[in-house]
């Protein structure tokens, strides 16, 4: 007998009842999604229509989907069901990772709901109340009911409160969940805010927190390279690691996204959360098991061990600049205050590096270096890692690059792989050593197509698996390390470092590095 | 990138091999963006007259390709042994590091037969594993070729006596990890119906189920009877040999808490190799058919005088979409597979 969460949700959160396990999934690779309505939020922006929709039709071709599956989009513009089914079609048309099967598309489409009304109009609730129930009946049992807010942040909580005022954040025999797109608040302050809004509505155990990059397959690939393999855990440590260094750049400007970026900035856009989540995967201990809270207690204290920085300290650990004019992939292109929807005289920041420390008892004393930018030289994401030199070298350095410390670098896009960087021999009659790279590409070495990260999100959220999610302690805690350099910033009136389009980003980041240490070129 | 070629004619296993080290290194040497994939050896033995169609076939299953395929292509009065090798490129997104995949053919015949070892193995890549498979028959060859191998590819519906399919892959089993299509095909039906006793209080039902038919292209028995076999094993069901019944096989097996009628019934309007249909029923009364359909497999469900039917989607994968999965299941391990064959094996009339 196993221990199982039944969708007992009428009370203060789920109960747990025991129920027979089902002897019907082992050996199956992909497992069983409880019959689920999914409403989306925001059902006609861009996040539903280039990611969510397509996702859902992915699934929906891979026999992926629950075996009854309800979709309700709600959104402020009035359509009919069936306008709203062919904008549906239309987006999957075009953005999904494969061509559609009509037969499947149909399928699909053929269950879809709209809901019209703004997000704080309660007659919106009580028409999707009554969508709602009217799948529940027809299937003759209460269906699961997912509601995925991809709407402006702003309407976050305004949602939230509808739903538990509506009644909608339970029911009884069925599970409810809540998910909810980034940013979860802009300010430490507001994120503590949201999280008290939701969680007076919503139990922790009902709300996810998407960070679509912990759906990338090459991030979860970070966990099974540290503890899948003996080699290298034993290295993982201040003893023999030297710094660790996480880059996550572009090659291309804001594009179309001016209006949300120049309100975000990239440390709010990148590092407080999808860069912060990688310094977890680096530098957390290993899980007792890979449950949702153990991988996510395990996160939770690698945050809280990077001291708050001070106002006195930001100066020199934290960094941020503005791309200006220059060239990217052979072609002359914009300054960031030149692209179009940008306020003019933006001091918004597009490139932001950080110096961290994680202060316990693995990590002390080594430097996590934390970099990302628009417009770089080109678009790569890796972390490296640098071991500590050798303690004595016996053979000459002359005449060759010389021996350098080990560098393991894991790289989680475009080319996902690991590549160590080791010192050879130089064929031929001295003993002179310079650097060679030990390669592996995860695409070389696997067949699969990695499904989209919102693909694995939306399943694992149906199930209700928070593995991939970000707990409420863990978005407070990434918003106490960043909060403070984004007040000091805003509040800072000097002139903002510029670096040119298409370069290696500003000069001036190399302040933030110990002596000795080097950025990795972009 | 264009693909590369080498071919000789009257030629021997070491001359492939550094044939295609050499083509390899010149791949390299001329454009580094290229490395080779080493995932999977497959060595297909194949008569050479069909193996044009083989060559079709592997070429629909894209990326699921083994990283290195050696085709030993049989004609029975070939006295050389000629060889061709082609690298094939595969590019990838913008940004990205392309592919290169290894296809040897090497011609064969009568005389070759007691050497298809040390023919093979300096071809194969060593330390990745080795899947291989034998469309056209010829289990001699395939148990020559056995201990280069870690998992065997069968389909069990190919095999002209049915019953036999289930013997023959019940004793390959045993020298290695068998993928066979048959029940490859038959993953969307077990994972629908896992889905729908997954629900806790229906889980409960499980240990209830009465009754069970299943529907089959009139060639795939054989599907019928693996997919019983995994009810019969997972829900640990006594089974016995079934009879025969007009065009269906009947029997009973025993469950916990009591017998569960069994029925296997050809579907001569199934124009597809696999199942066409199922349907369950527990003692309560309560009924579950699913059925083959467009967009996925149509539900039905009655209960007490209520009826209710659902789509559960999912498009079909096609016969080369399960050949590339096939493929790609011999890097995986469903344990579940021997036990349901071994289950289908006792219910062989």
């Amino acid at each position: 007998m196993a221990v199982v969460a039944t969708g007992r949700s009428g009370g203060a959160g789920s109960a747990l009842e025991r129920a027979p396990e089902n002897p019907l999934t082992a050996g199956l690779e992909r497992l069983p999604v409880p019959p689920t309505t999914l409403v989306i939020f925001g059902a006609t922006g861009d996040l539903a229509r280039r990611k969510l929709l397509p996702a859902l039709y992915n699934l929906a071709h891979d026999g992926a989907l629950p075996e009854r599956f309800h979709l309700v989009g709600v959104a402020r513009r009035e359509r009919a069901h069936e306008d709203y089914r062919a904008e549906c079609e239309q987006a999957i048309r075009r953005f999904s990772r494969r061509e559609p099967d009509p037969d499947v598309l149909a399928g699909l489409l053929e269950q879809v709901k709209y809901v019209s009304g703004r997000f704080d109009e309660e007659s919106v609730y009580e028409r999707l109340a009554q969508v709602l129930d009217s799948f529940d009946e027809r299937a003759g049992e209460p269906l699961n009911r997912a509601f995925y807010l991809s709407t402006a942040p702003d309407f976050f909580a305004t949602i939230v409160g509808h739903l538990g005022d509506c009644g909608l954040s339970r029911r009884a025999e069925a599970e409810v969940r809540v998910i909810i797109e980034k940013p979860f608040g802009t300010t430490l302050e507001e994120a503590h805010a949201l999280n008290r809004r939701v969680l007076s509505v919503f139990s922790e155990a009902q709300v996810f927190r998407i960070d679509h990059y912990l759906g990338k397959e090459t991030v979860q690939n970070m966990l099974a390279f540290r503890f899948a393999n003996g080699m290298f855990e034993p290295l993982w440590n201040r003893n023999y690691i030297d710094s660790v260094q996480i880059t996550a750049a572009e090659d291309i400007g804001i594009g179309t996204r001016a209006g949300y970026y120049d309100e975000a900035g990239a440390l709010r856009d990148l590092i407080q959360n999808h860069m912060l989540q990688l310094l977890c995967h680096v530098a957390m201990e290993p899980p007792v098991n890979f449950t949702a809270e153990e991988v996510r207690n395990e996160k939770v204290k690698v945050l809280d061990a990077i001291p708050e920085p001070t106002p006195e300290e930001i100066p020199g650990m934290a960094m941020r600049a503005q791309y200006s004019s220059g060239h990217s992939g052979g072609e002359d292109v914009p300054g960031y205050t030149e692209e179009e929807g940008v306020a003019e005289g933006s001091r918004t920041e597009t490139f932001a590096a950080l110096r961290l420390e994680v202060d316990n008892w693995r990590w002390a004393g080594v430097p996590f270096y934390v970099r990302t930018g628009k417009r770089l030289a080109r678009k790569i994401t890796e972390i490296a890692v640098t071991l500590k030199p050798v303690p004595h070298l016996a053979f000459s350095q002359d005449g060759s690059l010389g021996v350098r410390p080990n560098q393991l670098v894991l790289t989680v896009q475009p080319n996902e792989g690991v590549s160590l960087q080791l010192g050879a021999k130089i064929p031929g009659t001295r003993m002179v050593i310079r650097p060679v790279n030990m390669e592996f590409l995860y695409g070389a070495a696997f067949m699969s197509q990695s499904p989209e990260a919102y693909e694995r999100l939306i399943t694992d959220a149906m199930r209700g698996d928070a593995t991939l999610f970000t707990r409420n302690d863990e978005v407070e805690a990434q918003w106490r390390i960043c909060d403070p350099i984004v007040q000091a910033w805003a509040a800072d009136p000097g002139p903002l470092p510029l670096y040119e389009a298409g370069s290696q980003g500003p000069e001036e980041v190399g302040a933030l590095l110990r002596r000795g240490d080097h950025w990795r070129a972009i | 990138m264009t693909d590369v070629v080498w071919s000789e004619q009257g030629t021997t296993p070491d001359d492939i091999e550094a044939a295609l080290r050499r083509l390899l290194a010149r791949q390299h040497a001329e454009n580094n963006d290229y490395v080779p994939a080493r995932v999977l050896n497959m060595i297909a033995f194949v008569d050479r007259q069909w193996s044009g169609e083989i060559a079709n076939r592997l070429g629909g299953v894209g990326r699921y390709n083994a990283s290195r395929l050696l085709v030993l292509a049989y004609e029975p009065r070939r006295e050389r042994l000629d060889a061709r090798v082609a690298i094939a490129t595969e590019r990838r997104a913008p940004g990205e590091l392309g592919l290169l995949r290894e296809t040897i053919v090497v011609e064969i015949g009568d005389r070759h037969l007691d050497d298809l070892l040390t023919i093979a193995d300096p071809l194969v890549v060593t330390d990745m594993p080795t899947l291989l498979w034998s469309p056209h028959g010829h289990p001699e060859a395939l148990d020559a070729l056995l201990p280069l191998a870690q998992a065997v590819l069968v389909d069990s519906v190919d095999e002209a006596v049915w019953r036999e399919a289930i013997d023959r892959a019940c004793a390959l089993s045993r020298e290695a990890y068998v993928v066979d299509l048959a029940w490859l095909r038959s993953t969307p039906w077990r994972e629908r119906i896992a889905a729908i006793f997954d629900p806790p209080h229906r889980r409960r039902e499980l240990g209830a189920i009465a009754k069970v038919a299943v529907r089959h292209h009139p060639a795939s028995t054989v599907a019928g009877m693996l997919l019983i076999g995994w009810l019969a094993a997972r829900l640990q069901w006594d089974v016995e040999p079934l009879l025969g019944h007009g065009e269906a096989l009947i029997g009973k097996a025993r469950a916990r808490r009591q017998d569960v009628a069994l029925r296997l019934q050809a579907a001569p309007e199934q124009q597809v190799r696999g199942l066409a249909g199922l349907s369950l029923e527990v003692s309560s009364g309560r009924r579950l058919s699913l059925d083959r359909g467009p967009g996925g497999l149509q539900a039905h469900a009655s209960d007490r005088g209520a009826e209710r039917s659902w789509t559960l989607l999912g498009a079909s994968r096609g016969e080369q979409g399960i050949l590339g999965e096939g493929i790609r299941q011999a890097l995986l391990r469903d344990p579940t597979y021997v036990p349901a064959l071994e289950a289908a094996q006792a219910m062989l009339p």
